[in-house]
Order: structure tokens, then C-alpha cells, then sequence
């Protein structure tokens, strides 16, 4: 049987993904940063914070202006996908990956912290994914496949955390994944799991997955996202950096792939930059030689996705005016339901969007070395030292966490009592600690601690695995793969439900934002009435509509009693015949040469303008002007009238030039004046008599050959329009007439 | 606790450092509250890290967990669940694998408590 591979045309067969798991070998191990690639000439233009370019991607939107470029900028960008079903996410990391991230996080279903043990088959996840080995191997093998397809390698991450880190780290070790989050604060903090447990059991991950070369992020922002007023708990965040950050070199990491997970703390309507800017400063300047993964504020977010956007580019701001290695995405769908599909897009872009277009600031802008900022920076560390002196005082890490000293609402050295405290005999896990005896030994690779290997003869340095002649870290061959536990909570049972659906096969088309066929369309919807009313009024037209579920996600005030802006999602309960839709045609086009040749033999000139009362001028230059390829290039001969010219006016002028067309370009569609303006063209020029003898052709964003037809016109075009297009058009029409 | 921000007596002491004086500070304090918690990791273990010795050993995560569960029953935890596999591979003449399954399988551990009983705790 051929080995799969990816048709860039063709939808990912999440079936091919699943075949034969039990035999798939990653083909690599460790994180991979991206090449920076100073100097990056791509169009018109030179980068100086770009990284290589891809192979395949999709760019921003205006990039078909710049000739369809698409640099790409410098950090890693994450973006995160856990839907509850990692076989439909597969295909959201395919999307992700054209529009720029290489790092792709997979968030643990709700609970899977206190699971003890690894979980295994395709169970169905809660706000997330159950991180088993059968979906880690099929979304590492997806990754493959779309790694090679856009040109760059994608790292894959999730979480070696809870009650059964070290082996969660040895199942990531073994299946070739390249980063997780480790910080045994988070569990001990945020997890409510023993804390001498915790530790314990870190220095054994951190082993492992310092021997798989993975990127560690550890688990501080969750005092941002936890804290009841975000920006006081900065000298705490500085602290718990440094506890992990000193705790995992102590366990053989690399400084260079132990990521500090650092967020702007402070959001608008705060003066936010103001505030965080000092921080993050005095952050990168504490932890030289570690590298930052600056993740985007949660902490505020709403139900607004433009809010949520507009703090992510100020939060990328600050990682531009500093540093970041791997830039975070949080999707600004976050505050209201688990991410969408569109908005993990939307966030990557907005990520690559902000840092192109910041490219090469600091060449320009550089940070003062006086003022505020040094005595805000210079503070924060001051107050960081002392927390950590105070930690000691009280009798060391665990002590201090018994005494509630994280987590407190104040501004160290302030202190409002209302801080997470933990016990050392507490939580999930207390007293499972087993005291090594003298004749410990664990005969495998990156085992951490005391490890009597002597005692069976190997030598100091040896590795500890000889002993039973190579472990799984050598020998994958012996790695024990289970394939599914449970008959009915599988994969294999969710993809029938949906077989129907699935592409490549299926002749079906429905609408999803997050799981194949669940039919969630979104509508905004504004209604000239409050809040309440508009709520009510938004639920109710849904319901006409035939939306299943219908179900308010957002609600912004215009004015009180103005109006309201409704954001409302619902299911659509069908799905449709591919075959049986009208999909437009392309517009026809004509060889270069054939044009040519065709306005040679018979000349042929034209008068254009943009009709009524509008000034737009760029697109109808762009159909016209020789240097954008257009129809002047071919010999025919433009009367341009400019903006703003009355219909009258251009009737006339085709009139008394004697043209062979007029080319109207109407942008202004609002009350539908840009249909009225070249139905007026083609009323007067019908009064004039001279309809017949004109080949009559409007253009606009707006407009549509169907209405444009309707309304007048002999054809129509809208966006994405060339030269070639209307010049086509000019030389078969005027064969006709 | 409750206490208002005395920040400025408190740091009055540190105003005198450098910059990369006061860096220093902050790594040497980072070190002082992290190594008791390195140490604490060499000389303690846990079902957890035992479990991923065992998944290194080739074991299935179900038979990991057995495998654990008939350590902590019979006190054998601290010498290494990997260890008393790999003992017993040696008694029986049977591959790592062969001898775990075996140990799951087997009832009456007196014989696999009795390879371990001279063991002296590490200091």
C-alpha cells in the first residue's frame, strides 16, 4: 500500500491518520526553533525580523496587493486546539499551519491532572482532550505530514502535570513530542496536589523530557489569570519563574529550552502598556540565557472578540519592544466558549499580522534607559528579592506556601491574607512518597536521583538501561501500544456518526465551528432597543430562522437605549447537496495574445469613470493602468473621466469620442446607489440611442455579474477583477454587437 | 497575613546593590529555596516515577499500574518497582517482560519479599 500523503486540494483523511498506529515511529525528537532569516527580500520589500518563509500558506488578506507574499515573523507562534475531539482538531492544525503557527499545544481534558496513570484509547474530552498515546501518536503523525506540506517543522505540546507526570513525560519522550508545560507550583497551587509529591515527581519529568530535547513552559501565568487584580502579583510571578527556572537546570534542562510563560498582567482599561512594560523589562533582564514564551491576557477578557484582538496586539507589542521566542496565541473567542476553528485562524493571524507589521522597530524606537521605566523595572526585582528572603525566613519553599504566601491580592511586600495555602501532609497524593533504600534501582535512561546501579557491576557513567539491554528510549520496538479500552467512548464509534460528512468522500456540505457536521453558525445582529429586549428579540428571530439551540454569546451596549449588538450562535439542523449547488462561474478569459491581436485588427477605445458621487479611484486604475496590467496593455485605447463623473456625463463622452464601451466603476453600495447609478447609464444611454453600439461594463467590491446584469449593465465584476477580465469581456462583446 | 506595603523600609537595605548585584541575589535565593527540593527528589520515589521506569522497561501502562499497586501492597516500593522486576527476570532466567507478567500474575509474593529483605535504607 503507497504511504499517505497530503493533496494540498484535497481534505486530510483523518481515516489514512488512524491506520496503523501501532507500527508509526516519529520521526524526530526535540523542539525546533524557527531560522531566522535577516534581510528577508519577499516582493517589494526587505525584513529584518523575518523567518524562512513557507512553502505553502495562506497570507494575510491584503497580500494579493503585494504580489500574495507572506512572511513570516521571527518567534514560534502557538496556537492552541482541544476541542473535546482530536480527530476533527486535526484538520483545525492543518488550517493553523497555513496561517503560521508551529507550535501547536493540545489542552488535557477537564480531571485528566488527578488521573493516576496514563489514560489510554480515544475517549471524548471535556474543554479539552484526553492525552492518551493513541492520540498523541495520530496527531503527531498528522503533523508530519502538514510539516512537510507548508515547509517548516510544527512543534507539538501538551502538559506533563498532575499525578502521573513522569509518565505522561516518558509517553511524550517515547512518541516525539517537542514541548509541555511543567511547573510542579501549578500542581500544588492551581491542582490542589501534595506538594512534596509534586516536586518529587517534577525532577523525574524534567529529567525525561530534558532527554527529549523538549521545550519546557512552565506554569506562572496562571497567578495572572488566578489573582484578583493581576498587576500586583508581578514580583510573585517573578518568584515562581525562578523556582522552576533553578529547579529545572538543577534536573539536567538547558537553560535555552526552559521557556518562561510570561503575560502583560495589566489589560484596558488599565494604562496597560504603561504598567507592563517595566515588567516584562525587568524580566528578560533577571532571566538572561532563559527564553520567553509570552502568552496574551486572559485574565479580562469578555465576550467581545475585538477587545480580546485589540489586547493581544498591545500584549505583542510589548513582546516586539522586548523579546519573545514563541509568541502564544489565545483566541479571542476564549471569553465566551471553547475556541472555534475560524477564531484559532484569526488569532495566528492576528499574531503574524502584528509582529510583520512591527518589523524592524526596534532599529528604530529604542527603550530609555532613564525614567520610569528603570525605576518601575528596578522595583519589581527589588520587590521579587524580598519575597523570595521571606520565603527563606519562614523555613523554605513548602513553608512559605503552608503560610498562604502565593497567590496573596497584594503587592508584595503587601500582604491582604487571601493567598492559595497549601499543607505539606495535604492533597491529592499526600503520603504516597516512598523513601529509596539503599538497593534502589530503576535500570532505564534519564532516571533522576539516587539509582544503585552498582550494585549488578555497571560503571559510574554508564547508562543505568544497559542493565537490561536498552530501554524504550533506545528501543521503541518495545514501547506497549494500546489501541482502544472502551467499546463505545472512541474514536472509531464518533467518526461513524459523522461518516456522511467526511472528506475526502463525502458530497455533503455543513457548516461547523468546531466538530464536523455540528451545523453552529454564528449571526451578529443589531436591534434599535436595549439590552434586554435585544436579547430576547435576537433568541426569538433565531427561532424563525430554524436555528437549533439558539443561544446569546455576546451582547455590546450601543447605547442604552439606542441599540444593542447581539452575537448569537445556533445549529443548522441540515446539510447540503454539493451537487446540487450553483457555484458561479469563473469569469472567461482570453489569451493575452488573442487580445491583442483582436484590438490590433480593429481598434477599439473606451471612456471610464467612477460614477456618482464617489471618489474611488484605486480599483478602476488598477483595470485600466498599463503598470497594473491592465487593459491599456493591450492596445485599447481609456478615456478616463475621473471620480465622481455624472452618469450624463459619461454617456456623452462615449458619445462624442466615439467609443466602442464604457467601463462605470461604482463602489458606494450603500442604499444600493451603485445598481441605481448603472441602471441610470444604461437608461440614458438607451433615451440617446446608443445602447446598441456600446458594450456597457460596471465594476466595484460590491458588485455582482448577476446584479450588475440585472440592473443594466452587460456584465459585471466585483473584487479580485483584472485586466485581463474586462478586456476579455470588451473583445467578446463587442464580436456580438 | 495582613500587611501594608512597607516596600521602602524593607528595601532600604538593597538600594546600595548594582544591578547585577542584585541579580546575583535573586539567583542565589532561587538556589537556596530549590536545592532542599532537588535533594528531597534523589532520595524519595513515587508510584508515578515508578510506573514511568516501568513503561521504560516496556510495560503497558495497565501492567505499570499492577505492577506499582503489588510494590506498595508488599513494601516494595522503595527498592524500585523496575528493581524487583528485574530481579526476578534474574531468579526466573526470564526476559524483563516475561518475569513482569508473571509478577502480576502471581499470588503469594514471599518469595519475591524475601530477595529484598537485606536491604539497608540509603542515607
Amino acid at each position: 500500500m503507497a504511504e499517505y500523503r497530503l493533496d494540498p486540494d484535497s481534505a486530510i483523511d483523518v481515516r489514512e491518520i488512524l491506520k496503523d498506529l501501532e507500527r508509526y515511529r516519529p520521526r524526530r525528537r526535540g523542539w525546533i526553533w524557527r531560522k531566522p532569516a535577516p534581510g528577508l527580500k519577499m516582493g517589494d520589500f526587505v525584513y529584518h525580523d523575518a523567518s524562512e518563509p513557507l512553502k505553502r500558506s495562506v497570507p494575510l488578506p491584503p497580500a494579493h496587493h503585494f504580489g500574495g507574499i507572506d512572511p513570516q515573523p521571527a518567534p514560534v507562534i502557538t496556537t492552541e486546539i482541544a476541542s473535546g475531539r482530536f480527530e476533527d482538531d486535526i484538520r483545525r492544525m492543518r488550517m493553523a499551519a497555513h496561517h503560521g503557527a508551529d507550535h501547536i499545544m493540545v489542552i488535557r481534558t477537564a480531571g485528566q491532572s488527578h488521573f493516576d496513570s496514563l489514560i489510554e484509547g480515544t475517549p471524548q474530552g471535556v474543554g479539552g482532550v484526553p492525552i492518551t498515546r493513541k492520540q498523541v501518536r495520530a496527531q503527531r503523525k498528522a503533523l508530519d505530514l502538514i510539516e512537510d506540506e507548508v515547509g517548516r517543522p510544527i512543534n507539538y505540546h501538551s502538559y506533563v502535570s498532575g499525578v502521573a507526570g513522569p509518565e505522561i513525560a516518558v509517553m511524550f519522550a517515547e512518541e516525539g513530542v517537542n514541548g509541555a508545560h511543567q511547573d510542579p507550583q501549578y500542581n500544588v497551587l492551581y491542582r490542589n496536589i501534595n506538594m512534596l509529591r509534586s516536586f518529587v515527581d517534577a525532577c523525574e519529568s524534567k529529567t525525561v523530557m530534558a532527554w527529549g530535547g523538549m521545550a519546557q513552559i512552565d506554569g506562572a501565568h496562571n497567578a495572572n489569570a488566578t489573582s484578583r487584580d493581576a498587576w500586583k502579583v508581578m514580583p510573585e510571578l517573578m518568584v515562581q519563574h525562578a523556582i522552576n527556572c533553578q529547579f529545572s537546570v538543577g534536573c539536567g534542562m538547558r537553560p535555552d529550552l526552559i521557556c518562561l510563560s510570561t503575560v502583560p498582567p495589566t489589560a484596558t482599561p488599565a494604562p496597560c502598556v504603561y504598567m507592563d512594560l517595566p515588567y516584562a523589562v525587568a524580566l528578560r533582564e533577571l532571566f538572561a540565557g532563559f527564553r520567553m514564551r509570552a502568552q496574551m491576557n486572559t485574565k479580562y477578557i469578555q465576550s467581545s472578540t475585538r477587545e480580546a484582538t485589540v489586547t493581544h496586539v498591545l500584549n505583542m507589542l510589548i513582546s516586539k519592544l522586548t523579546s519573545a521566542d514563541i509568541q502564544s496565541t489565545i483566541t479571542p473567542d476564549e471569553g465566551r466558549n471553547v475556541p472555534w476553528h475560524i477564531y484559532n485562524i484569526e488569532a495566528c493571524d492576528t499574531a503574524k499580522q502584528t509582529l510583520i507589521g512591527l518589523d524592524g522597530l526596534m532599529r528604530m524606537v529604542q527603550l530609555r534607559e532613564d525614567g520610569p521605566l528603570r525605576k518601575q523595572a528596578r522595583e519589581l526585582k527589588e520587590r521579587a528579592v524580598l519575597y523570595m528572603e521571606e520565603m527563606l525566613s519562614q523555613g523554605g519553599y513548602f513553608k512559605a506556601v503552608e503560610s498562604g504566601q502565593f497567590v496573596d491580592s497584594g503587592f508584595y511586600p503587601e500582604r491582604n491574607g487571601d493567598g492559595i495555602a497549601r499543607q505539606a501532609d495535604g492533597g491529592i497524593g499526600a503520603g504516597t512518597l516512598t523513601r529509596r533504600e539503599a538497593d534502589y534501582l530503576a535500570p532505564v535512561t534519564a532516571h533522576y536521583g539516587y539509582n544503585n546501579t552498582a550494585q549488578y557491576g555497571l560503571k559510574e557513567g554508564r547508562d543505568p538501561s544497559e542493565l537490561i539491554g536498552g530501554c524504550t528510549f533506545q528501543n521503541p520496538d518495545l514501547i506497549s501500544y494500546i489501541d482502544e479500552l472502551d467499546e463505545e467512548d472512541n474514536v472509531h464509534r464518533r467518526m461513524e456518526q459523522t461518516e456522511h460528512l467526511r472528506r475526502p468522500g463525502s458530497s455533503l456540505v455543513k457548516p461547523e465551528m468546531e466538530w464536523l457536521g455540528d451545523g453552529t453558525v454564528m449571526l451578529t445582529l443589531f436591534f434599535p432597543v436595549e439590552a434586554k429586549l435585544a436579547q430576547a428579540a435576537a433568541l426569538e428571530a433565531a427561532r424563525r430562522m430554524n436555528l437549533e439551540e439558539p443561544e446569546v454569546i455576546s451582547v455590546e451596549i450601543m447605547h442604552p437605549a439606542e441599540g444593542t449588538r447581539i452575537e448569537l450562535k445556533g445549529k443548522l439542523p441540515f446539510a447540503l447537496k454539493a451537487d446540487e449547488l450553483v457555484i458561479p462561474r469563473e469569469p472567461e478569459v482570453l489569451d493575452e495574445e488573442q487580445i491583442r491581436q483582436a484590438i490590433q485588427e480593429r481598434p477599439m477605445s473606451v471612456v471610464a469613470g467612477t460614477v456618482g458621487e464617489d471618489e474611488h479611484s484605486v480599483g478602476l486604475r488598477e483595470i485600466i493602468d498599463i503598470k497594473h496590467g491592465g487593459i491599456e496593455k493591450y492596445g485599447i485605447k481609456v478615456h478616463y473621466l475621473g471620480t465622481s463623473v455624472p452618469p450624463e456625463k459619461l454617456v456623452n463622452a462615449a458619445i462624442e469620442l466615439g467609443a466602442d464601451a464604457i467601463l462605470a466603476s461604482a463602489i458606494i453600495s450603500h442604499d444600493n446607489i451603485h445598481y441605481k447609478n448603472i441602471a441610470l447609464v444604461d437608461r440614458l444611454a438607451r433615451e440617446m440611442g446608443v445602447r446598441d453600439r456600446l458594450v456597457f461594463l460596471a465594476g466595484g467590491t460590491q458588485v455582482s455579474s448577476e446584479m450588475a446584469r440585472e440592473a443594466g449593465a452587460d456584465e459585471g465584476f466585483g473584487r479580485g477583477t483584472k485586466g485581463v477580465h474586462v478586456a476579455t469581456a470588451l473583445v467578446k462583446m463587442r464580436k456580438k454587437l | 497575613m495582613k500587611r501594608n506595603d512597607d516596600y521602602a523600609a524593607r528595601a532600604a537595605r538593597l538600594q546600595g546593590l548594582s544591578d547585577e548585584a542584585l541579580h546575583a541575589r535573586f539567583w542565589e535565593l532561587a538556589k537556596a529555596l530549590t536545592d532542599p527540593l532537588l535533594q528531597m527528589g534523589r532520595e524519595y520515589t513515587s508510584p508515578s516515577i515508578e510506573r514511568s521506569v516501568l513503561l521504560r522497561m516496556g510495560f503497558s501502562s495497565l501492567e505499570a499500574v499492577a505492577l506499582v499497586n503489588k510494590c506498595l501492597e508488599h513494601g516494595l516500593l522503595g527498592h524500585g518497582a523496575g528493581h524487583v522486576v528485574f530481579k526476578a527476570a534474574g531468579a526466573w532466567d526470564l526476559g524483563v517482560r516475561e518475569a513482569g507478567r508473571r509478577l502480576i500474575a502471581l499470588e503469594d509474593w514471599q518469595d519475591i519479599r524475601a530477595m529484598f529483605r537485606k536491604g539497608a535504607r540509603h542515607g
